[in-house]
């Protein structure tokens, strides 16, 4: 048993930390949030020559990792540094893309020059009525996607998106270029930062990536992937909102004494500790089986966000409150990280659709 | 023990709600429905509504401007109000100041004072809060030295909530610094427009500037200024918190809340079945449910003792904290029910007369920044912490 990241990984997250809290504190944070895409081109840059992206793929595609522990790794830092960017649609896009080989475009995607997302789930319109799920129609040698997606992850800013839809044989995925005919864009910002934005596509011209109605598996494990990122990202955000609690709680006087002295405090921080320490667990189960078979790896995926989803809303909504007044502010960085850590419950599934996907997933297995 | 409404209670009832429907600016109740921000003339236009027909201050005794209802009146009132979607009634002139003149202040403060918030005159906000005084509120700094006729007043309020429509606070200050801190400090009214006050806004993790840092230097205030004697501004502090603390309680505002997430959960779907029916959601929207009936008999069971004469102490903060979170676990709810759209966020959407795309189900709009502001809810008027301490040194004796 070993439950160190290894050396490689470990340079590769200390480099990573450094280049984040050199190249991207709170004041950088602030414009990229402003920015029209959500996110600073720079910074992708930067991290790309770091050899960040690659990480997230092995090197059969062309990148230097791949593994579930690389992936936590990085995603991990992210959280740290609440760091905005395409990471999380890279990341699904690319595992699909790396399925079928598609080596060239993963070349694109690890050397920063390339920016893909993922569309995968329907767009829901005002009166709560869900799109259909995108349909395609074979054009020549081609083929073309029509249909909505919504909530796309920093859609403003990605060159190519990576669409799934149905096809005769069962869903498939394609490529879609931002910029072709028939793809209309509408982004808009995040409550906890960063962009997305709404996907309509009429008749877009589309390139099948892999098999025609042979993709579940592929996006099934992209999707594992990215609960895996997401899970290790949520925890790291937990510590960041634990320390800067905890410290709060040192330095803040009220009655004459620092509040961490209040006993009934200390208990609260006391069962906060506590939980992140099994959400961490839970973190590593979901990594640890991203390559066993698909129910073991879903059941552990969907653990662990629901663990994340639980103690994450536990862990801001304690940093929020025992900070009092000042940790309701836009200044103090703590209240962006108790922003993510709730929206982290939005991405990919809530703790309750999770939980139930834990349960529907047992009761497949036994 | 008998929980039904009288006849005379229901019909009290309907001519609240025919008023309302008369009344009620569709306008207004839209924007509040919507979750969309209230603008300040919002608020004074339903301020003079209520004040028109005599029911802006229900609980003020009736010769400075109540309506004379029994709690029960007062109760069905604030429901039918907040079922009706009305803007909230701004509390810090109406339901802070006022209760603390009434009880301590002077006659002259009184003719001069009550009929101008009634009327829309002045605006208060509430100066209790500094940097170093949160909790410890009895620790406060904001100096007031007495020189002739006025008080020079030197120091800093914060989170001063709506300061920025503000024209007049009421401050606690510190008179003297001999003896027991809750021993120096005075209730002190100052107008805003005095020389040496500066107003900063402060933004908050939703975005939205709702409160804001007071400075003051060498303001000049007239001692007829002074709320009751000179020292003794912790008592009245402390009256007027109880009134806070059944304010923010807000039972009907949950109940109101309560409706629109059973709306939401009707037609928001999660695998192909509305949320009402998924049994996680169901089973979250349920314990709600229980908890926000059995916290309405807990309030009128406060508010029938306080029929009785007996001032609620304890019980108004066992009400602050149950309140805070039921209104909380709400919008904690409606986050959920959104899902992933939850997480956009286009601040104008909150604005009147937005016209822009909007994004996901119409509900969603509002709910994480409402969400996220909530937290105040648990943390102001006395946190819930200290309304803990208070319950468990006042009523349990420990
Ligand atoms: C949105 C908002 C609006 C507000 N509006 C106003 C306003 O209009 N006017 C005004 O005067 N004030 C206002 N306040 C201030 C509010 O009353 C204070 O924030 C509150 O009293 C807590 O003080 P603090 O923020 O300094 O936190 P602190 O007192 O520093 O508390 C930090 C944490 O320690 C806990 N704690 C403190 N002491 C103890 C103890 N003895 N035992 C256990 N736990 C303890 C607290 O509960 C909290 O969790 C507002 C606050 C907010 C957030």
């Amino acid at each position: 048993m070993d439950f160190s990241l290894g050396q490689d990984r470990q340079m590769l997250v200390d480099s990573l930390g450094r280049y984040l809290s050199a190249n991207f504190d709170f004041s950088t944070r602030e414009k990229a949030l402003v920015s029209a895409e959500g996110f600073s081109r720079d910074m992708w840059a930067g991290l790309a020559e770091l050899g960040v992206i690659g990480a997230l793929f092995t090197e059969d595609a062309g990148g230097y990792g791949g593994g579930a522990f690389d992936i936590g790794a990085v995603f991990g830092e992210i959280g740290r540094a609440i760091a905005l960017g395409p990471f999380l649609g890279t990341l699904m896009a690319g595992r699909v893309l790396q399925a079928a080989g598609e080596t060239d475009v993963i070349e694109s995607l690890i050397s920063g020059e390339t920016i893909v997302t993922f569309a995968h789930e329907p767009a829901i319109d005002g009166e709560g009525v869900m799109a259909d799920p995108a349909s395609t129609t074979r054009a020549g040698e081609g083929w073309t996607v029509s249909g909505a997606k919504g909530v796309v992850p920093y859609l403003a800013g990605a060159d190519v998106i990576l669409v799934t839809a149905e096809t005769d044989g069962g869903l498939s995925t394609f490529l879609v270029e931002r910029g072709a005919d028939g793809v209309t864009v509408s982004d808009y910002p995040l409550v906890d930062g960063g962009s997305a934005g709404e996907l309509t596509m009429k008749d877009a011209p589309a390139r099948l990536i892999g098999e025609a109605g042979a993709a579940q598996d592929a996006i099934d494990d992209a999707i594992a992937a990215g609960l895996v990122a997401l899970s290790w990202e949520a925890v790291a955000v937990m510590d960041v909102l634990r320390a800067s609690t905890l410290d709060y709680m040192k330095t803040r006087k009220q009655f004459g004494i620092p509040i961490g002295k209040f006993q009934a405090l200390q208990h609260r921080m006391a069962t906060v500790a506590l939980e992140i320490e099994q959400a961490r667990s839970a973190a590593i189960n979901a990594a640890a089986m991203l390559h066993e078979d698909p129910v073991k790896r879903d059941r552990a995926a969907s653990a662990a966000k629901y663990t994340v989803g639980k103690t994450g809303v536990l862990a801001a909504e304690e940093a929020l409150q025992l900070h009092g007044g000042i940790g309701m502010t836009w200044e103090l960085p703590l209240s962006h990280y108790a922003k993510r850590m709730i929206m982290i419950g939005s991405e990919l599934g809530g703790e309750d659709e999770h939980l139930e996907r834990f349960i529907a997933l047992g009761q497949k297995a036994a | 023990m008998d929980l039904n409404f009288t006849p005379e209670d229901e019909a009290f009832r309907e001519e609240v709600r025919a008023f309302l429907k008369e009344k009620l600016p569709a306008r207004l109740s839209d924007k509040v429905r919507t979750g969309k921000h209230l603008t300040k003339q919002d608020m004074e236009e339903w301020h003079a509504i209520l004040n028109e027909r005599g029911w802006l201050a229900p609980h003020w005794p009736e010769k400075h401007g109540g309506t004379g209802w029994s709690v029960t009146q007062r109760f069905i009132f604030e429901v039918e109000t907040a079922m009706a979607h009305s803007p909230r009634v701004v509390p810090f002139g109406l339901s802070m100041l006022a209760p603390v003149l009434i009880k301590y202040g002077s006659e002259a403060q009184k003719d001069h004072w009550l009929p101008r918030i009634l009327d829309g005159t002045d605006w208060w906000c509430q100066g209790y809060s500094e940097p170093g005084a949160g909790s410890d509120l009895a620790s406060l700094k904001t100096q007031a030295v007495r020189e002739g006729d006025h008080y020079i007043v030197n120091g800093q309020k914060t989170w001063t909530t709506l300061g920025q429509f503000a024209d007049h606070i009421f401050c606690l200050v510190r008179t003297d610094n001999s003896g027991k801190k809750q021993e120096g400090i005075s209730f002190l009214l100052i107008d805003m427009a005095t020389p040496g006050i500066e107003v900063r806004p402060i933004r908050l993790l939703d975005g939205d500037a709702e409160v804001n840092e007071v400075f003051f230097t060498d303001v000049k205030v007239p001692v007829e200024n002074l709320v009751g004697e000179e020292n003794k501004g912790w008592t009245y502090a402390k009256y007027l918190l109880t009134y806070e603390r059944t304010n923010i309680a807000g039972v009907g505002m949950s109940m109101a809340a309560f409706e629109q997430l059973k709306e939401v959960a009707q037609r928001q779907t999660r695998n192909g079945k509305p949320l009402a029916e998924n049994p996680m959601f169901a089973a979250r929207m349920a314990k709600l449910e229980i908890d926000l009936e059995n916290m309405k008999t807990t309030n009128l069971r406060v508010l029938y003792e306080a029929g009785q004469g007996k001032a609620p102490m304890a019980e108004s903060s066992m009400l602050k904290i149950r309140g805070t979170e039921i209104r909380q676990e709400i919008s904690d709810l409606m986050r959920r029910a959104a899902g992933r759209y939850a997480q956009p966020f286009i601040g104008e959407a909150l604005e009147e007369g937005f016209n822009g795309e909007p994004v996901g189900p119409a509900f969603a709009a509002p709910v994480s920044a409402q969400y996220f502001n909530y937290r105040k809810l648990s943390i102001f008027g006395g946190s819930n912490e200290v309304q803990r301490e208070i319950i468990s040194k006042s009523i349990l004796e420990l």
